[in-house]
């Protein structure tokens, strides 16, 4: 049986010039969605095909390739995408952070400090920040393009009304630099501050909603708050109970079946690097890279 | 209970208090529109000042509807066209503007009060978020103030503020009618198109929503076009009226003079066909 | 003397349409005039027209022909061909109609409909509502009706409830159609001092009153309007 053979990372290459051609766009107007067309995957709708086609479009041969599912290498999908590029691709992979130079994320940042040498490749459900509120396309093109964004607060508002502060935990909008808003993946509020100001370039795809957005390098990430509820970072009030940090986003993990937990840093790879550097629960405070 | 503070803030009912009041805030010139082959509406041309209330009467099919959305840019036109006095006292044609000042203008200096409450109010909002929505819009950012202002109004158009976190779901049809033009109200602007806001409610609800429209209407001077096919609406509320037929207006002018002494045979048919109470 | 009313050549007839056209004649070349200070009475059998010279002046009715001149300076305005805006002012400011019968717009309470015009004409709801209290004091209309619609009142209430609103704006030139019609004695001769009162501040008035007494009460002048009545 002859081995099957890929273009590299799977895509054609007018494919790829395609999908680079929307990044382009979206590397030159902010925060704005650029409508591509999203190719058959071999891996179904709302399991990141976005994330992987803008991987697969800017990957070299020389890159080193991260995946991450909620913040651990080891999840099934991180896995099983990690494995599809070490195949298609023949890239080298890694789970250490400062070594990779493209992350695929699905729903969290990581910890450390990326650097200009880093792209950060998000995996998006639902590009549309407004589309909870309004349903129609056409009018929600419009007033992105109108920037009418009144409506976007009027969510907030809802939200200091009914449960005395801004509820909402994850995808929240965030302005980028001071014209598009956008919905930054489902990624925890405690990351959005990680937007801002990035040194790497951070790529949004969106597979089955056929958009790709983009922050480019250094740019203003702003999230949505009103002057008197101001935009708060939420994290459990606890330690890592592995590796001791006060400042990383915590996973809760159910221990047994009378209600104990335990509360561990969701970015396996920095709390494996603390660890590894000596760090414990009982070790003093830790080191912020996020200040 | 409408107040002094209110009025300061927007003006008083004498259209004298607009520096400018000598001239029109809206000129609609020979206003059409074509379905086709078929007359919507014909060469509507008018003037309403600043304080005024012009009802456009008719029965169905009379072109009144049609017109209503044409001033609100809502419905292409066919020929005509609209003028309007922005806040800065520059006079420009609508159709010149472009599409983020006229979407601006209409949520601020505008205001549109629908026949059916679920089409202007976002249902799954709270009765806080709807009144509040607008500010939003125009850049209000502190959220205390902007639910006092909700409060205020809603206590304005008589509906319990202490029903603000609650969705217009709940709402009554004569209170959802009031919480559209609370919507519509709290950026003061200085002329609204009303679309039949008393049709489908009850007689007593109406009686209510007239009252408090007639209050608002004198207490903040607006201006305000009011269709509506009920002659006791036009003459509650308006001073002037436009009686439509067939997409043109046969007959206008003072609402009483119009209502007392109708010139046109279709004028005298539609007064004489309403049956005293 | 300042005429504030200069009625010259006015005709009036109505056309009922729905009555194949016919053709109603009122009246025929109306000319007459009213001066500051000065109230001059409309006579004549009913139905001869004299309630429509009313309503032609206020701007209630059309008229075919003629003109209606209304001088408040510096302005002066003929009311057959002025603009509905223009009419809308000058009753906000110059003419003020005292109709036969109250035309209320209902669930008001007495004391706002009396301040309605000042409060039209830009004087603050409370300062408006005083004034028409003490009107309202003046012609006998008891406190406890104050706060109430109109609408179950006597006749001879809501007469005085609509006097009230007529006299509380300080126009000009005041129209009045039967204002003691409905009035016991002691109301009527409120109403004949109060008319007196306003004619030496300079009001002008025009009246139409069947009441003899009355009317030699407060007649400056007599106008005969059959001399008017159009041919049929």
């Amino acid at each position: 049986m002859s081995e099957r053979t890929y273009n590299f990372a799977y895509l054609d290459e007018q494919t790829k010039r395609m999908i680079r051609r929307a990044i382009l766009k979206a590397v030159a107007v902010p925060g704005y969605q650029v409508p591509f067309a999203s190719r058959e995957m071999p891996m179904p709708y709302g399991w990141g095909t976005g994330g992987v086609q803008v991987t697969a479009a800017v990957l070299g041969p020389n890159d080193v390739l991260k995946v991450i599912d909620q913040g651990s290498d080891d999840t099934t999908n991180a896995v099983s995408i990690r494995k599809f590029f070490a195949k298609t691709a023949g890239v080298r992979t890694t789970t250490r952070t400062e070594e990779a130079t493209v992350i695929q994320t699905r729903h969290r940042v990581p910890e450390q400090s990326l650097s200009e040498k880093q792209i950060l490749v998000f995996q998006v459900p639902i590009p549309e920040p407004l589309r909870f509120l309004e349903p129609r396309e056409t009018e929600t093109r419009r007033m992105h393009a109108l920037a009418e964004y009144g409506v976007m607060h009027v969510k907030l508002y809802e939200d200091i009304a009914h449960h005395g502060h801004i509820a909402t935990a994850y995808a929240y909008p965030a302005s980028v630099a001071g014209r598009y808003v956008m919905d930054p993946s489902p990624i925890p509020k405690f990351d959005n501050p990680k937007l801002d100001n990035c040194a790497a370039l951070q790529l949004f795809g969106a597979g089955r909603e056929k958009r790709i957005y983009a922050i480019p390098p250094h740019t203003k990430v702003v999230s949505l708050d009103f002057e008197d509820h101001p935009f708060e970072r939420y994290r459990h009030d606890a330690p890592c109970a592995l590796c001791g940090a006060t400042d990383s986003f915590l996973d809760e993990v159910i221990t047994d079946d009378r209600g104990s937990r335990m509360f561990v840093c969701s970015d396996s790879d920095y709390c494996e690097r603390r660890r590894e550097a000596g760090s414990t629960p009982q070790s003093a405070t830790a080191e912020a890279p996020h200040a | 209970m409408l107040d002094a503070h209110l009025i300061e803030r927007f003006g008083n009912a004498d259209g004298f208090a607009d520096p400018l009041s000598d001239q029109p805030l809206l000129i609609s010139e020979g206003l059409t529109k074509w379905y086709g082959r078929q007359l919507g509406c014909r060469e509507v041309s008018f003037e309403l000042y600043a304080g005024e209330v012009l009802a456009i009467v008719g029965e169905s099919g009379s072109g009144k509807s049609t017109l209503l959305q044409m001033l609100a840019g809502q419905m292409a036109m066919s020929a005509g066209r609209v003028l309007y006095r922005m806040r800065d006292g520059a006079t420009r044609d609508l159709s010149l503007l472009t599409e983020a000042e006229r979407r601006f203008l209409f949520r601020t200096d505008w205001g549109f009060v629908q026949q059916d409450a679920t089409l202007g109010l976002r249902m799954s909002v709270s009765a806080g978020g709807n009144v509040g929505e607008r500010l939003m819009a125009v850049g209000w950012r502190h959220y205390g103030k902007i639910r006092h202002e909700a409060e205020s109004w809603l206590d304005r158009v008589e509906i319990d503020p202490g029903r603000i976190d609650e969705s217009p779901r709940s709402f009554s049809g004569g209170m959802r009618q009031r919480l559209q033009i609370a919507r519509n109200l709290v950026t003061a602007p200085r002329l609204v198109l009303m679309d039949e806001p008393t049709g489908g409610l009850d007689v007593s609800v109406q009686a209510r929503l007239l009252d408090l429209l007639r209050r608002l209407v004198q207490d903040l001077g607006l201006a305000a076009i009011v269709v509506t096919h009920d002659l006791a609406v036009a003459r509650l509320l308006s001073q002037r009226i436009m009686v439509m037929k067939g997409g043109r207006v046969i007959e206008q002018g003072l609402t009483d003079q119009v209502l007392d002494d109708p010139q046109e045979p279709y004028t005298q048919l539609l007064v004489s066909s309403v049956v005293p109470v | 003397m300042t005429h504030v009313l200069e009625v010259t050549d006015v005709s009036k007839s109505f056309t009922m349409h729905l009555r194949g056209g016919v053709v109603l004649p009122v009246v025929r070349d109306v000319r007459f005039s009213v001066s500051a200070g000065e109230c001059v009475v409309l006579a004549g059998p009913s139905g001869i027209g004299k309630s429509s010279i009313l309503k032609m002046i206020f701007g209630s009715y059309r008229c075919d022909a003629g003109a209606i001149r209304i001088h408040h300076a510096p302005h002066a305005t003929d009311v057959t061909q002025a603009a509905p805006r223009e009419i809308i002012v000058l009753r906000k400011r110059v003419i003020a109609y005292v109709s036969q019968f109250l035309r209320a717009v209902p669930r008001v309470a007495a004391l706002d409909v009396a301040a309605e015009p000042l409060i039209a004409s830009g004087t603050a709801r409370d300062a408006a509502r005083d004034r028409a209290a003490n009107l309202l004091n003046y012609l006998n209309v008891p406190e406890r009706l104050r706060e109430l619609p109109p609408a179950t009142f006597s006749g001879g209430e809501q007469q005085r409830v609509n006097i009230a609103r007529g006299f509380v704006g300080e126009h000009p030139l005041l129209l009045l159609d039967e204002p003691t019609a409905s009035l016991d004695a002691e109301n009527r001769a409120a109403v004949v001092r109060l008319i007196n009162e306003r004619k030496r501040r300079g009001a002008a008035m025009l009246a139409i009153v069947h009441d003899l007494d009355v009317r030699d009460a407060i007649a400056d002048r007599l106008i005969d309007v059959s001399a008017f009545a159009a041919a049929a």
